[in-house]
């Protein structure tokens, strides 16, 4: 593979926290090698805002090996960036070409506060774990893992819904800020397993129920969560979601749980 | 202050049966009185307070990352270790015990490790009730594959996401305490201090990172789950923000720290490929499984790997040891690689990688998979494409991450890889109930130095992690707490915590009042070259000595001239970085006092004078079969006390995988 060294103009929302407003600031860097990853370029402007005596551009990101979930930025209006089925840590700059500009935003919802320019707060993503996403087994109640067989293909099913990993680009690429494909994410993930089974009524009622309460927007079916997913998480989750909640809002109650 | 293992007395495979069992134990309405404070949420910290909150227990747990999730035991990709012995191929408790002895080349302690080995099953049934997904055979049942330094197949996994599956499973768990109101979660926080009242740690100090606010909690016990320091040497496999800073300010305040010189460099990880870089990326070694090791037979050969014959092709690892082949522990195939690239047989741009090919097993696999359909006949490149398909599935994940890396599609070339470090075998040094040397506080997880001697077996890291958190501590802590429960919550104006959190602050305005011209991540990168240089896979005295002196003139220097942009009170990640990288400069200084004073080699540590006529590493049993754990005395001040092993059950030989 060729390598090369690019110049580029970069467009980054400034915010200074959540009180105060937000505007995009234009910066040039030099010399940025194609086989940087994104965040390396972006590790090289800070490094140049820090000696000219600016402040960094705050950004979360962790394990860099698109994993973590933790980073995020919405790059020229799509999620992670326009590598499909990527996390923004992953991205590489072998995408771009000398000259190019690059506009930087954080994910855009009300349900997820800028904290400080790229970063956001997803901790109601936690909030709607807590209110459902689990099995209830305490520890050392479990009897051998292979005393209960699990058809492959479930478990293979169950497995690529638990892939998610929480990072919010469904919810910043909806145009109403739903979290529907996160929720059923792992709605699906455990109702796909005999071991979700008892608590399977009152796990979609709860997570929904906490989904609401948060502030996320209602699903009309448009798709770009499963578009922008870094793993490919399916739309049929949502599909199975709402079987399970009508299922439940017939026969369950959303008072159980824990 | 003499150590004291707490290894209880009686045969190997009944010490922790007659632990249990004798252990004093804190009825459930004394443990709603009692507080504890767990630092990190990874697979230890996740699993830990979860199940101390199911128990009852006042859980308060803290991370620096934006959510408990996303600490960086979800990267672990290979699998975890449990003797199930579900294959029938001879694997039992005794033997997952002597593969990790062995493979940590005798130099952990037999005791915690036959515990580790004895709770390693349950670890399974209890991640499969939670619903962790893990990778079945058709007939509904678990499946299997191996791991480096073992001879049968006892490694469970899900794909290439096996920490992220077990991750989220505890996380869960955690999630769901939390909602009960048992657990208060602090994300967003770090942990700058230990308090210490009486003696017995009893609360931290934690800085808000949003807010820059420093806080104080209390806490009867402090459990550090908080990782290793591979950091340290700049380029690693562990995430950005990974850090010794809670390890680092626990070992200020009295807790020795352990065998801190052990470190552990993964074989195959994706090559540096320029300055710019920032971190390394692992491939797993789940790949030894099917992927071959090689580097041209010929010096300097540039031809591309696909036009190199197999007559042509030096499987170096086959070669030297015919025994385990690709799947020899981390520390030899690391070693291996370093001698073929240093003796100029090193492939690519840098020269400084060799070969990780699928070719054959992708062959093997479409040839078992036409069989399968009943098409025994068919042409070379349906069985490639039948094959392909199979290594997908095994490694998919793995694979996609590689091309998005390094732009190559290794199902068609092979991988270029190289070693990196991954994993610190060292930490805080423990007890048998993992307890360090100051009262009440507690190490689990990589952050203590415990279970792997000084080489860990791949897919253990998340099997110590979980066994630590789910089974270990839940008895150990109430055998110590049970005597603590007349002592009352202590208020955090109490002077001790006065005193600890100026100490903090007094800190950090000394380090923001610097304003020099350096940036904290040129700080940080210089360090990591002194370290990969001098106490990297291969170290000296000479260089020991030298990489000494420069990680104190380093620390003078950042002391005077590190900047740190924007403001205390605010969210500043450059000053949350600078103090890390402050702590590993001062552990670096001791790890490689640690590695001078170890003058053998074992495992992971390879001081170039003691090998083998064919450049093994040359244990000294005689001199050497201790823990050094180190006491800090002060600024470059550490005092060393020895921990001798003793062997009842093993009798320590060389190691060997020929």
């Amino acid at each position: 593979m060729q390598h090369y060294t690019m110049n580029l103009t970069l467009k980054v929302w400034k915010q200074k926290n959540s009180k105060t407003n937000g505007a995009f600031e234009t910066y040039q860097v030099k010399n940025i090698s194609s086989e940087m990853s994104f965040l390396e370029m972006f590790d090289v402007l800070n490094e140049q805002l820090v000696a000219e005596g600016k402040e960094p551009i705050a950004f979360d990101h962790d394990c860099r090996e698109g994993i973590c979930g933790m980073c995020s930025m919405y790059i020229n209006g799509r999620a992670h960036g326009p590598w499909s089925q990527n996390t923004t840590c992953q991205l590489h700059m072998r995408e771009y070409k000398d000259g190019d500009t690059i506009v930087v935003e954080p994910w855009r919802a009300t349900s997820f506060p800028v904290i400080k320019d790229l970063v956001v707060d997803r901790s109601a993503f936690d909030r709607i774990i807590g209110a459902g996403g689990y099995i209830s087994v305490n520890t050392g109640n479990a009897v051998d893992a292979n005393s209960l067989p699990i058809d492959k293909q479930k478990a293979d099913e169950a497995f690529q819904a638990a892939t998610c990993i929480g990072c919010g680009a469904c919810v910043a690429a909806c145009p109403n800020t739903s979290a529907m494909l996160f929720v059923s994410a792992k709605v699906s993930h455990l109702a796909l397993l005999p071991q979700g089974e008892p608590e399977r009524k009152t796990r979609a009622l709860n997570m929904i129920h906490q989904m609401d309460t948060e502030g996320f927007g209602s699903c009309t079916n448009i798709g770009a969560c499963e578009a922008e997913c870094p793993k490919g998480i399916s739309l049929e989750n949502i599909a199975r979601l709402n079987r399970e909640y009508l299922g439940a809002m017939f026969s369950g109650s959303a008072t159980g749980g824990a | 202050m003499a150590l004291n293992s707490k290894i209880p007395a009686g045969p190997l495979d009944a010490k922790w049966k007659t632990y249990k069992s004798t252990c004093k134990l804190v009825n459930p309405a004394n443990k709603r009185q009692l507080e504890i404070i767990v630092v990190g949420t990874g697979l230890a910290g996740a699993s830990a307070a979860a199940s101390l909150g199911e128990m009852g227990y006042k859980v308060k747990a803290f991370c620096f990352q934006d959510s408990p999730r996303r600490a960086h035991s979800i990267a672990a990709q290979g699998g975890i270790n449990a003797a199930k012995n579900y294959q029938n191929d001879g694997d039992s408790t005794y033997r997952l015990f002597y593969d990790t002895i062995k493979g940590g080349d005798y130099r952990a302690r037999e005791g915690n490790v036959h515990r580790l080995a004895e709770v390693s099953a349950n670890i399974i049934d209890q991640c499969v009730a939670q619903g962790v997904p893990f990778a079945r055979e058709y007939g509904g049942l678990l499946s299997n594959r191996s791991f480096g330094g073992t001879q049968v197949q006892r490694t469970f996994y899900a794909a290439g996401q096996t920490g992220q599956q077990l991750l989220i499973g505890a996380y869960q768990g955690l999630e769901r305490q939390i909602s009960l109101g048992n657990v208060e979660m602090f994300s967003r926080h770090e942990m700058l201090e230990v308090v210490k009242i009486d003696g017995k740690a009893r609360g931290i100090i934690a800085r808000n990172l949003v807010t820059g606010e420093l806080e104080r909690h209390f806490g009867h016990a402090v459990l550090l789950c908080t990782g290793g320091y591979g950091n340290v040497f700049y380029l690693s496999t562990n995430a950005m923000g990974s850090n010794v800073t809670a390890a680092w300010k626990a070992h200020k305040a009295g807790a020795y720290f352990g065998n801190p010189c052990f470190t552990q460099i993964h074989p195959t990880c994706i090559p540096v490929s320029g300055d710019h870089q920032s971190k390394l990326t692992l491939m797993s070694e789940s790949l030894r499984n099917d992927g071959r090791i090689w580097v041209p037979k010929q010096k300097g050969d540039n031809r591309k790997p696909t036009e190199i014959k197999e007559e042509e092709r030096d499987y170096y690892l086959e070669r030297r040891y015919p025994a385990f082949g690709n799947l020899v522990p981390r520390d030899v195939a690391s070693r291996a690689a370093k001698e073929r690239c240093d003796a100029g047989y090193g492939v690519g741009s840098s020269k400084m990688a060799v070969y990780l090919d699928f070719g054959a097993a992708i062959e093997r696999y479409g040839k078992i998979e036409a069989n399968k359909q009943g098409k025994p006949n068919l042409d070379k490149a349906s069985i490639i494409a039948l094959g392909k398909d199979v290594v997908k599935e095994k490694y998919g994940n793995l694979f996609d991450m590689y091309e998005k890396i390094t732009g190559e599609n290794p199902y068609e070339v092979p991988m270029r890889i190289y070693p990196a470090v991954h994993y610190t075998m060292g930490g805080l040094w423990v007890d048998y109930e993992l307890m360090t040397t100051v009262p009440n506080l507690y190490a689990l997880g990589e952050a203590n130095f415990s279970d792997h001697g000084a080489n860990r077996l791949g897919a253990s890291a998340l099997m110590q992690g979980l066994a630590d958190g789910y089974f270990v501590i839940p008895y150990t802590l109430g055998n110590n707490l049970a005597d603590d429960i007349r002592t009352k919550a202590i208020p955090t104006d109490h002077p001790a915590f006065v005193a600890a959190e100026k100490e903090v602050s007094d800190r950090i305005n000394r380090m923001m009042n610097i304003k020099g011209k350096e940036s904290v991540e040129s700080f940080h990168k210089r360090l990591g070259k002194i370290m990969w240089d001098k106490c990297g896979m291969g170290r000296n005295a000479k260089g020991l000595k030298e990489a000494i002196e420069e990680i104190r003139a380093l620390r003078k220097e950042f002391w005077s001239n590190v900047r740190i942009p924007g403001d205390i009170k605010e969210y500043n990640p450059e000053l949350d970085k600078a103090g890390r990288v402050a702590d590993f400069i001062e552990l670096g200084e001791l790890m490689c006092i640690d590695a001078l004073d170890r003058n053998e080699s074992c495992g992971g540590h390879f001081r170039e004078e003691s090998q083998t006529e064919e450049g093994e590493a040359l244990r000294d049993d005689e001199n050497f079969m201790y823990v050094a754990a180190w006491e800090f005395k002060g600024e470059s001040k550490f005092e060393l006390h020895k921990e001798e092993l003793v062997y009842d059950v093993v009798h320590p030989s060389a190691r060997s995988y020929k």
